[in-house]
């Protein structure tokens, strides 16, 4: 177990550092000159560059890309160029947003899929499976941001229930941050919960065909133990690793619904230092969101070991 | 459901009325579209802030009033000697900055200097070009000295980037503004909104809102349902695009089409061939039809210009008619010119709908007189590098959104790549006269000059698409300057 756990964060830390490379790269190609954007039409060239120096783009991209990875190491992921701020801060105050909203989402999808693939798997065939299925199709086709649209519509500008859109800041209270992320969260876990659960019935349903379920069913064990018992813990295998990507979707693929619902979170702070060519920015949330997918990779690499056992031993 | 919706209205008439009848409302969510990159108005050229900070938060020594006009603001009076190269600014008494210090003359001259230093990075540095001497004569007055007299002295230190920020503070402006005006900052949730409060201890009239808050609504899909729940109760400038008809048709909103400072140009590139030709603008000139390019823009709104100038402003003169709308004689030019099969060439255009959208037209307007136009749409960061920097472009939809900007035609090595001797000669004279009249017959001249030169092909005048709750006061119609002033935004009871 401890061997395979230090080979998959040898992996880990590779991939870090071959992303930190790749990410520095491209972001040094993308055409665009921070201190002209910042400036813009009016710009006098001495203007211009006293800025460039204030930002240190006039220094050698070799020295530029040892001062950024040397930072992170110690935390310090630089100052934004538009905001100015550091980096680092920015990053944590969108986290606030997008984490607890990656969370809910995903709660709420697995609290609505794997009921529901594994009654659908159970009943195989019969009109209540065509018809989970069916709406579970319906769910994977509608675009989130669309149903994010339908959900403002009739629980903010007819019900009034809840905000628009918009996040007020923790501060303001746990409900009302709460509240503000209900929508959003809803319009998330949907389609991926559509997505899990089918997941779920299929990885169920092969497993139930499996010799160790029909000799757990000969010996007279329930049919209830035997779904639950026998073979939930081997179907969980693709599920975690949906669950996995899913996590990893849900707090940096949410730019849409960020736009929707007007959030503050990693996908719009990514868009706007994109457009502005903040890309100290661009940097730092990419490297954060690279050390996320490794890190869930890992864990999902854990779960793998803790319900199939025979992973702890083999490499 | 029905019920349910008209229980919960019900209740929620209720309360309203419950606290109308106590009080008018002191508090206003305003929509804006773009989050600022930080609150300084004397570090970057980003309107989205002024239009949060401009006369609610930082004063200048002067201001731009709601129709363009030039006001007291911290200074209250000024005197121009005789040969316009000295103003004396008697300066406001009593006032503080948001910190409790004492605003003075020293405070003047901190700021005017500190933007044109050598390592400023203001993005207006030119409205400080002129200025020879700062001086503070006594704590109330204040003597700037010019290099040579400007017409355009008192306008341009209305601007946002000439507030009068303090020593002690003027490095934590961009996170912390501390200003003079009648709002505080109170704090900034970064991507989610600005707040301000009240200002108790203002010099000036008291604002009746008590809380403003700027809240950052890009997207368009966005802003409609946050003004149809009440959550955001101003739109300044609404992205609406086609649902605009459904708002205006709602008693609770208001909707007014206002002027901006946006002259929205088919910018030409001069210098390159075959736009060097004038024969060949002038045939861009009498093939474009203003009122399709306005009606095809994204909002449909906006006012047709003949050359560079606001039609707000005084001096303006209507030239739309110096090239009117003529295929025939369009293609008649680019025959002369050599170009009786038309030729191709490339069109460039950055993000607002207004070019996105309004580039389609005009491009399909061009290729009915035969020029063909590769459409190339680029993001912001792309056009300022590629057109608006080393000028690799032939054509580009944009528009030139600060005010009173026609001496960029007189800048040597602008991205037109126009150079006109006779226009720079009537620009010079404008920057040295200061009589009102001569000032508004050389505007006159100038117009005239670069209309008929046909240097790009001038569309319309942006407008200004302002959406707010019908009950408001006190909203700017117009931008003459980029700004939501809202000194004098009360809620009607």
């Amino acid at each position: 177990m401890i061997a395979y756990l230090i080979k998959r964060i040898a992996i880990g830390l590779v991939t870090l550092a071959v992303a930190s490379a790749v990410v520095f790269c491209v972001l040094e190609i993308v055409p665009g000159d921070p201190a002209l954007l910042m400036l813009g039409m009016n710009a006098e060239p001495e203007a211009l560059a006293a800025l460039r120096d204030e930002m240190g783009l006039n220094q050698p991209v070799l020295l530029r890309y040892v001062d950024w990875v040397s930072g992170m190491m110690v935390g310090d992921f630089g100052r934004s160029y538009t905001y100015s701020s550091p980096v680092i801060d920015l990053i944590a105050e969108r986290v606030l947003v997008s984490l607890p909203l990656a969370l809910m989402a995903l709660f709420l999808s697995t609290a609505i899929a794997l009921p529901v693939g594994i009654f659908s798997a159970a009943r195989r065939g019969k009109a209540a499976d065509t018809m989970v299925m069916g709406a579970a199709q319906v769910g994977v086709a509608i675009p989130n941001f669309w149903f994010a649209l339908l959900l403002i519509y009739l629980f903010a500008v007819w019900l009034r229930l809840v905000p628009a859109g918009g996040f007020p800041g923790w501060g303001a209270g746990v409900w009302p941050a709460v509240k503000a992320l209900i929508m959003p969260a809803v319009a998330l876990a949907l389609p991926q919960a559509a997505i899990l659960a089918r997941v779920t019935r299929s990885a169920m349903l092969e497993v139930l065909g499996e010799d160790y379920i029909r000799t757990a069913r000969a010996k007279g064990m329930p049919r209830r133990i035997v779904l639950w018992h026998h073979a939930l813990r081997n179907a969980l295998i693709p599920v975690l690793t949906i669950l996995g990507l899913q996590f990893a979707f849900l707090l940096a693929g949410t730019i849409i619904i960020e736009n929707v619902f007007y959030l503050p979170g990693l996908g719009r702070l990514v868009f706007q230092a994109i457009t502005q060519r903040d890309l100290i920015v661009v940097e730092g949330v990419m490297m954060l969101l690279v050390a996320t997918v490794v890190l869930v990779n890992i864990l999902v690499d854990i779960g793998y070991a803790i319900v199939d056992p025979r992973l702890r031993t083999r490499r | 459901m029905k019920t349910i919706k008209s229980v919960i209205g019900g209740a929620a008439l209720l309360l309203a009325a419950g606290t109308a009848a106590l009080a008018a409302r002191t508090d206003l969510v305003v929509g804006v579209v773009l989050e600022p990159p930080h609150l300084d108005p004397t570090a970057s050229a980003a309107a989205a802030i002024d239009e949060i900070v401009y006369a609610n938060l930082f004063q200048g020594l002067t201001r731009i009033g709601r129709n363009g006009e030039v006001l007291p603001s911290l200074a209250e009076s000024w005197e121009v000697s005789d040969d316009g190269k000295v103003y004396t600014f008697k300066l406001r008494t009593g006032v503080t900055f948001h910190d409790g210090s004492a605003f003075d003359a020293e405070d003047v001259k901190f700021s005017l200097d500190r933007a044109r230093a050598e390592d400023s990075t203001n993005a207006q540095k030119q409205l400080f070009a002129a200025i020879d001497t700062v001086e503070a004569v006594d704590p109330a007055t204040v003597k700037v000295t010019l290099k040579a007299p400007q017409g355009s002295f008192l306008y341009n230190m209305g601007w946002g980037d000439a507030v009068i920020v303090a020593p002690e503070t003027a490095d934590a402006n961009k996170e912390t503004p501390v200003g003079t005006g009648p709002f505080k900052f109170d704090g900034w949730a970064k991507g989610s909104a600005v707040r301000l409060v009240k200002n108790t201890d203002y010099w000036g009239d008291a604002v009746a809102l008590e809380k403003a808050e700027f809240r950052v609504i890009p997207d368009a899909a966005a802003a409609i349902p946050a003004l149809l729940s009440g959550d955001v109760q101003a739109f300044p400038q609404m992205p609406a695009g086609d649902a605009l008809a459904q708002i205006e048709s709602d008693p609770r909103f208001t909707v007014k089409i206002g002027a901006t400072e946006g002259e929205t140009l088919l910018s030409t590139n001069n210098g390159k061939e075959p736009f060097s030709d004038i024969k060949v603008r002038q045939a861009i000139a009498h093939a474009l039809n203003r009122e399709e390019i306005i009606a095809g823009n994204g909002s449909g709104y906006g006012t047709p210009i003949g050359s560079h100038f606001s039609p707000a402003n005084e001096a303006y003169v209507d030239l739309t008619g110096t090239y009117s709308y003529d295929p025939e004689k369009a293609k008649a030019l680019l025959a002369e010119a050599g170009y009786a099969d038309g030729f191709k060439a490339t069109l460039k255009l950055p993000p607002p709908p207004y070019a996105r959208q309004g580039g389609e037209v005009v491009a399909s307007q061009l290729r009915q007189v035969g020029i063909e136009l590769e459409i190339i749409p680029v993001e912001w960061a792309q056009w300022l590098e590629q057109v608006f920097k080393n000028k690799d472009y032939d054509l580009t939809v944009i528009s030139h959104t600060e005010p009173n900007d026609i001496n960029i035609y007189a800048r040597d090595d602008y991205y037109f790549d126009y150079d006109n001797p006779a226009f720079k000669e009537v620009m010079n004279t404008l920057e040295a006269t200061a009589d009102p009249a001569k000032r508004i017959e050389l505007y006159k001249t100038a117009q005239k000059i670069i209309a008929e030169d046909a240097v790009n092909g001038f569309l319309f005048q942006l407008p200004k698409v302002g959406v707010w709750d019908a009950k408001l006061e006190g909203m700017w119609e117009n931008s003459p300057i980029q700004a939501n002033d809202l000194t004098e935004v009360r809620w009607a009871d």
